[in-house]
């Protein structure tokens, strides 16, 4: 393995019992009619039938583009949203069956740090008090008179400056302020943290800073990830893993270099294929796959399989037949198509 | 297709634009932000120009700046010129200026949605303009509408054109906002992040959209963006901006394969790639500056690794590095040897 | 840099602000410092509340010592502002008159934020059927015609004994709380879909919590710019219904009872209506006024 490879923790550790498994997470939202005696008429189909485990230690990349679903995704693993139908387990409880205590037990094992830095904070709390709401929250993380102390240590661990703890978020810049987030985010010592976008809303040259920032504590503090975005190279920089999703379905998932090398399925094929690549050279031979037509309505997905209506591959067997997410003869890992093969120079 | 022709073909004597020592401050309740430091860039016909910077750098207020939609208090323009064709858009007199403007040098922002206006079918926004500029009658505006709105590739053009702004999705707005600009066939495109809120695969269409126009109308743009990715695959020459100032100024393949200018080389060298995994980001050290309070000497000194002396005290002129290629930095040799090596 | 930001779009700089922490009130009160309109105001409310509080600081003179041979006498030496018809010296009734218009003001405008948080809380954070609840419960005290209602509640009631001001203040309070409310919603509304709410949420913490570290005190600052002004015009209202004789009664000192007694004779002795009314007219613009400068300096920090 190359030295630079070695930095990276090889994605999970040889523990058999994934930290994270979901099941066919379903979220539908309805849509409805009429004002006081409301009536359904149909449903968004956020999300339909996701699975997927995380294990200890790795970095699961979640990639789409707008509507397919992974920010709903986020929102149900932080119980924010309740699921249609499906189940989640870590470490083996069901975490929508948990209520009381025991789900205020959940939150402090599974996090998130959100996109936002300018409206993930309060404007009218002090840093001090953001990172150390956590500890209100729950008491019995810290004594009282332990929590200054903790605060601070967060904020350097972060890469700030403790003596900043008074100050109020409008204060600070983008990248600091994301660094305060994820401050927050470790206060209870999770396991497993859900970053949803959480460099897009920031310049590139803090974007670095922020990533290298996540990578280190994931290395120190033993945390899992999993890493929602739409920035295909930041997904690849920092996950072990990546699933490819697209309305509401996972339609690949592998390994980084399965996945950005010898993609099968012709979404992530397609997907791949319109990322201009840093390098102008690249241009000459860089060929596009042009997706036709627009992406459908969740509300409406086309029947077999969802992606059909795009795809240069699509035969008869596709609208009657949904492809199962199962490894396929072309490359050994997952891919939702029956006619998943390997294609040459999809990365320019 | 183009009547318009007088407006092509090579320039008396220099180039279609350029923009000379450029100033421009903003006055806000807190103090004076220093915007624009002094911006000299040019575009010839046919070339696309990539002004790449990050947040704070200017590239958009320049662009605005030669559109005028600057909202002049709080912002001034202190100094410079921006030359169309020879002659000067800020002395000009307002009619002739509102000849050139719109007209002959038109722009396509970042939001859509907000750029077009919600009420009106967008039919109807683009034909105003053919309406009111070329006083086009109404079946003549329409049927030009039409015609546009197929050229930038919207599907089923002649029923769509009744249809209102928030019936289109992210990436048929911005072809719709494209066939706006597009009406009255200018000979300069500003696309001002054209692509930033798009997905990927959308992006691509769009940026190739755009490539396809230009060959066809023979069109210069500028396209301001901060996406490595994005001016690698179309630009030309390449204006890197940085706290209101051009630090260096290239063709695209010799920017990418050896940077001349130390923030140009930190930006290359902290972007995660595609097609590659990489161990961790070289990163640039510290914050973007306050506008209002701009380090002396060379803006960039306090995250520059290459920092020296001379550089705290004195702001670093253009220096040649190459063939048609400038560095705004005391120790460009040194940095352009480093990268080539 | 709220100007920059505005114009230059996309072009927000990543900065650090100040070095002391400065939180947004400390941001609109440095700029409430700079507002000459707000010191006035403040003036001139200081020095009313004071001829509140302190009558005698302003007049020895007893205002409900009325001699009938002096009656409606003009401006002198001895009766600054002149006597009404009942002989009593209007300076003195005029002071004397500020602390039930103020406490009247003050105090209704107190139980109506009560009432318009408690409403405005309730419906925005909870949604579903108790804020349908609400909502309508607001929309018909809102049908109900501010003065009409005060008219026939203030004047349905015969006070065996004085019970000062408390019936007026009860009256306003209950029927002026919509508007606020509404505010309040709003902001409630809006507060909860901020991301820092969703934030706390996954931290664990429970709608209380949420309610009064996150959501309340954004809701606060546009209810207090709406109450502000609304203190202003409750004044005015109160005086409006003690004029009809449907709010204060005798023997509580009120400008509106002074403007009311005066009217008759108005044409030859003016004097007793026009210093109250003045005082009145002074006292409701000095609180718009101070609302208005309140709004401007906490407005963009809304944003």
């Amino acid at each position: 393995m190359a030295p630079e490879a070695e930095f990276h923790r090889s994605g999970g550790s040889a523990d058999a019992e994934p930290i994270l498994r979901v099941e066919n997470l379903v979220k539908h939202f309805p849509i409805t009619e009429g004002i006081l005696f409301t009536r359904r008429i149909g449903a968004v189909r956020a999300v339909d039938g996701v699975s997927f485990d995380l294990r200890r230690g790795e970095t699961l990349g979640i990639v789409g583009e707008s509507g397919c679903g992974k920010s709903t995704l986020a929102k149900l693993l932080m119980r924010l949203e309740t699921p249609t139908s499906g189940r989640a387990y870590y470490r083996g409880q069901d975490i929508f069956a948990l209520s009381g205590a025991e789900l205020r037990r959940l939150r402090r094992n599974i996090q998130m740090v959100m996109q936002d830095p300018y409206t993930s904070l309060n404007p009218r709390m002090t840093v001090g008090d953001i990172v150390g709401e956590p500890f209100e929250i729950h008491p019995e993380v810290a004594p009282k008179g332990d929590r200054r102390r903790r605060v601070q240590e967060l904020l350097d661990l972060v890469g700030l400056n403790p003596e900043h703890i008074n100050r109020y978020p409008h204060q600070f810049s983008g990248g600091q302020r994301q660094r305060i987030g994820i401050a927050r985010a470790l206060a209870l010592r999770p396991e497993v943290i859900i970053c949803d976008e959480p460099v897009s809303a920031l310049d590139v040259s803090i974007q670095a800073q922020v990533i290298n920032l996540l990578e280190r504590l994931q290395d120190e503090l033993g945390l899992s990830y999993i890493f929602i975005a739409h920035d295909l190279s930041v997904v690849r920089h920092i996950s072990d893993r990546v699933a490819v999703m697209y309305l509401g379905k996972i339609v690949e998932i592998g390994t980084e270099e399965q996945i950005y090398t010898r993609p099968t399925h012709p979404y992530t094929q397609a997907l791949l294929s319109a990322v201009p690549v840093p390098d102008p050279t690249a241009r000459a031979h860089r060929e596009i796959i042009r997706l036709e037509g627009d992406v459908p309505s969740p509300a409406d997905p086309p029947s077999g399989c969802r992606f059909r209506t795009r795809c240069w591959k699509a035969q008869e067997r596709c609208a009657t037949e949904e492809p199962a997410l199962v490894h396929r003869d072309a490359d050994p890992h997952p891919s939702a198509c029956h006619f998943a093969e390997r294609r040459e120079r999809v990365v320019a | 297709m183009s009547d318009l022709t007088i407006q092509r073909g090579p320039v008396p004597g220099g180039h279609l634009l350029e923009v000379r020592d450029l100033r421009v401050e903003f006055r806000t309740r807190d103090g004076v932000a220093k915007v624009i430091n002094g911006v000299s860039y040019h575009l010839d016909p046919g070339e696309t120009l990539a002004v790449l910077g990050e947040s704070g750098s200017g590239k958009s207020v320049t662009a605005q700046a030669i559109m005028g939609i600057l909202d002049m208090p709080p912002a001034r323009i202190t100094g410079g010129q921006i030359l169309y064709r020879g002659r000067d858009l800020l002395t000009m007199r307002e009619e002739e200026r509102r000849a050139v403007r719109g007209k002959e040098i038109a722009m396509i922002f970042q939001d859509a949605l907000s750029a077009l206006n919600p009420v009106f079918p967008v039919g109807w926004q683009i034909a105003e303009t053919l309406r009111h500029r070329e006083g086009m009658s109404k079946q003549d505006a329409r049927k030009r509408a039409i015609e546009l709105m197929e050229m930038v590739k919207i599907p089923a053009a002649r029923t769509r054109v009744r249809d209102y702004p928030h019936q289109f999705s992210g990436g048929m707005r911005q072809r719709v906002m494209i066939a706006m600009a597009l009406a009255m066939n200018p000979a300069i495109l500003i696309a001002d992040e054209p692509t930033t809120a798009l997905d990927v695969t959308v992006q691509a269409q769009i940026m190739d959209l755009l490539g396809e126009l230009r060959r066809e109308l023979d069109m210069a743009m500028i396209l301001i963006t901060h996406d490595l990715g994005v001016v690698a695959d179309v630009a030309d020459r390449i204006a890197v901006m940085y706290a209101g100032r051009i630090v260096e100024h290239a063709d695209v393949h010799s920017l990418y394969a050896a940077p001349a200018h130390p923030y140009t080389k930190g930006l290359l060298e902290s972007v995660p790639r595609l097609d590659a995994k990489g161990g961790q980001l070289a990163t640039i050290r510290g914050l973007p500056p306050n506008l209002m309070r701009i380090p002396s000497g060379c803006a960039f000194h306090p995250r520059c690794p290459y920092a020296r002396d001379i550089c705290r005290v004195t702001v670093p002129p253009q220096q040649v590095v190459g063939e048609g290629r400038t560095s705004a930095c005391h120790a460009a040799k040194e940095v352009l040897d480093g990268s080539r090596g | 840099m709220s100007e920059l930001q505005s114009v230059a779009a996309a072009e927000v700089p990543e900065t650090v602000a100040a070095d002391r922490p400065r939180s947004l009130a400390a941001d609109a009160w440095r700029d409430l410092r700079r507002n000459p309109i707000f010191w006035i105001a403040l003036g001139l409310v200081a020095v009313l509340v004071t001829m509140a509080a302190a009558p005698s600081l302003f007049t020895s003179i007893d205002p409900r010592a009325c001699d009938l041979d002096r009656s409606n006498l003009p401006p002198s030496a001895e009766h600054w502002f002149g006597t009404n018809v009942q002989g009593c010296d209007v300076y003195a009734r005029t002071i004397y008159g500020a602390r039930a218009s103020i406490a009247v003001g003050i105090f209704s405008t107190l139980l109506a934020g009560m009432l318009a948080l408690l409403f405005g809380m309730l419906g925005g954070f909870f949604g579903g059927w108790i804020d349908a609840v609400l909502s309508r419960v607001l929309d018909i005290v809102l049908g109900i015609p501010l003065l009409l209602a005060a008219i026939v509640f203030g004047s349905s009631y015969q006070p065996g004994e004085n019970m000062g001001i408390w019936p007026v203040v009860i009256i306003l309070g209950v029927l002026g709380w919509t508007t606020a409310a509404r505010v309040v919603r709003s902001s409630v509304l809006a507060a909860k879909q901020q991301d820092y709410v969703q934030a706390a949420r996954m931290l664990g913490a429970g709608n209380l919590r949420i309610m009064f570290r996150h959501i309340l005190p954004n809701a606060l600052a546009p209810m207090i710019v709406v109450l502000t002004i609304a203190l202003g015009t409750f004044i005015a209202t109160e005086a409006t219904l003690s004029f009809l004789g449907a709010g204060l009664r005798e023997p509580t000192l009120s400008w509106g009872i002074d403007i009311s007694a005066a009217t008759t004779r108005f044409q030859d002795a003016p004097w007793p209506l026009l210093f109250p009314a003045g005082f009145l007219a002074v006292t409701v613009l000095a609180f718009i006024m101070l609302g208005d400068a309140v709004r401007e300096a906490f407005d963009p920090r809304l944003r």
